[in-house]
């Protein structure tokens, strides 16, 4: 009977779980989770904060999970070492766990810039755990002023899950545009107007360098006064237990399409990993939950001993902010790529569909989102525009713009 | 495990199979009480150069819904694929990977999808059983 040992409790190690049941049903499998608590769905957070779910609800998986897929899960323990020569991994609790197959779903850390008199912020924190979220909610108030360094994902969903519990909100950015990691200017300006409109001060091009204990001190000269500090400029993957037992990393893990690190019997999924973005065929880091859950699964049967490959990750983010639905899938290359942009564009709508190689290889939606899928399944499947009305597909996303032959096989049931 | 297949050929683009599945799953006793309401379909017909044809969840055996869900709401029941709308707090994540952009918003907040009338009165789904030119088959597949 195999041992298998996976560190980290959140998606990437359930998918792991369920990747290695659906070929293994008897191996032993150990969770070792830093968190003491059951794994919960890490990017609803800010949802919790805004009463759209719940200590319950936010169970990633129901409470007979563990039991009913035989993991035993050592709750509030951190791994300090893994030996890949002896298949061994050294816990914080002094105890070493053999394996015959490791997955890494070690997650990422928030990364905090220092910056002078920060360690005078009394009531200061990072937003990407549930503890995170239940200090927040225990720290402020309807009088609370809260600043939020960083306005990409996490700083502007960390603000709207705040928004009706505290009394005013600045975000500021050392960018000059919020989202600046998925949206370009055009489609950021929406996206602005819609946050400021409902009283969010956005403070972009500008840092903070200087720190009181209630008071910011910017680059620009601006001094913010705050009560609640939130950190959320980025997060970096903890790569170290991998890198330092001799594995392949560059700015993460490196793995394979089947999620193997350069060490024997050791896989990595999720934010910890970098991977080939097939959008643009370039190596990148792709902290987003559904890639997590997909390389966990993989990982999984390829330990199992199956095979599987995770081959056609691209980035894809949809996410809303009060009211205002943004979908983006993919890459924006330029014009000076042999690249072009189509698309449309109205007050409260913005669509942009970015072609490359014949190919649809990213895009932005803004307001409109139905059906995004659509689009996102043609940059997945890399389907040639030839072979579609692309013309049609440009107004809406809809499926007659595919062949009568595609329908057939995919509504008809039809065997090619 | 059985499944809602569409026949483009013999659809007439009737649009009944929306008004079935929407009376089905609205808890309503009656369909005419439907008149005058907006209607929350699960299936969808689609029309384009002299074609017509209803679009539903294809249940996938390898549902990127279920696996991109951040809130653990889609999962498989069975081989189907339902949601827990209790748990879903409307993110659209499954309306960004749905390649048949067969997962749709609801009436409240949560997104909605054919569940194969297994959680409603009907026995078998009800665009099926209205369809009045059998282009919707209910079919192991």
């Amino acid at each position: 009977m195999k041992k298998y040992l996976i560190i980290g409790n959140s998606t990437a190690a359930i998918g792991c779980i369920e990747g290695i049941r659906s070929a293994d049903k008897d191996g032993e499998i150990t969770v070792v989770s830093k968190e003491d608590r059951h794994t919960y769905c890490r990017p609803l957070i800010s949802y919790y904060l805004e009463g759209k779910t719940d200590l319950e609800r936010i169970k990633y998986r129901p409470d007979s999970f563990y039991e009913e897929n035989g993991v035993k899960v050592l709750f509030g323990i951190s791994a300090e070492k893994i030996d890949s020569e002896k298949k061994s991994v050294t816990l914080d609790n002094g105890s070493v766990l053999p394996y015959d197959e490791l997955c890494v779903a070690a997650g990422s850390s928030p990364f905090v810039p220092p910056a002078d008199g920060f360690e005078k912020v009394k009531n200061k924190l990072c937003f990407t755990t549930l503890d995170d979220a239940l200090a927040l909610e225990k720290i402020t108030d309807k009088n609370s002023r809260v600043l939020i360094i960083g306005a990409g994902l996490i700083g502007l969903k960390c603000a709207e899950g705040l928004f009706e519990r505290v009394k005013k909100i600045t975000v500021c950015d050392l960018a000059d545009r919020v989202l600046s990691t998925i949206l370009d200017k055009e489609s950021s300006v929406m996206v602005e107007k819609r946050l400021e409109e409902n009283g969010i001060e956005l403070v972009l091009n500008d840092c903070a360098v200087r720190y009181e204990a209630n008071k910011a001190f910017m680059k620009s000269g601006k001094e913010i006064e705050f009560d609640v500090l939130v950190t959320a400029v980025g997060v970096r993957p903890n790569a170290k237990l991998v890198s330092d037992a001799g594995g392949k990393c560059g700015r993460a893990i490196t793995v394979d399409e089947h999620m193997k690190t350069s060490l024997e019997s050791v896989y990595a999924a999720g934010d910890c990993t970098e991977s080939v973005d097939i959008s643009d065929g370039s190596t990148k880091v792709m902290a987003l939950l559904p890639n997590a859950y997909m390389q966990g699964f993989c990982a999984g049967v390829n330990m199992a001993g199956k095979e599987q490959v995770f081959d056609n990750a691209i980035p894809m983010n949809s996410i809303g902010f009060f009211g205002v639905h943004i979908m983006t899938a993919g890459s924006r290359p330029q014009e000076s790529e042999g690249a072009y942009v189509c698309g449309e564009k109205d007050e409260d709508a913005l669509k942009k569909l970015y072609i490359k190689d014949n190919r649809l290889v990213g895009f932005i939606l803004i307001g409109k989102t139905e059906r995004a899928g659509i689009y996102t399944g043609m940059i997945r499947n890399k389907t040639d525009i030839a072979s579609v009305d692309f013309e049609r597909l440009q107004k809406c996303a809809d499926l007659s713009a595919f062949s009568k032959q595609w329908r057939k096989e995919k509504l008809g049931g039809v065997l090619q | 495990m059985k499944k809602v297949f569409v026949k483009e050929e013999w659809c007439l683009g009737c649009h009944l199979c929306e008004y079935n599945c929407a009376f089905a799953n609205s808890g309503l006793d009656r369909m005419e009480k439907l008149k005058g309401k907006s209607i929350y379909p699960r299936i969808r017909v689609e029309s384009g150069k002299d074609v017509t044809y209803a679009v539903s969840c294809r249940h996938c055996k390898d549902a990127i819904c279920v696996k991109s869900c951040i809130s653990g709401a889609l999962h498989l029941e069975n081989g189907a694929v339902c949601i827990d709308h209790e748990k879903c707090v409307g993110c659209l994540t499954c309306v960004l990977v749905c390649p048949f952009g067969a997962v749709v918003p609801g009436e409240n907040g949560a997104v909605q999808k054919c569940e194969l009338c297994l959680k409603n009165s009907c026995g078998e789904p009800a665009c099926v059983s209205g369809c009045p030119n059998r282009a919707i088959v209910y079919e192991e597949g």
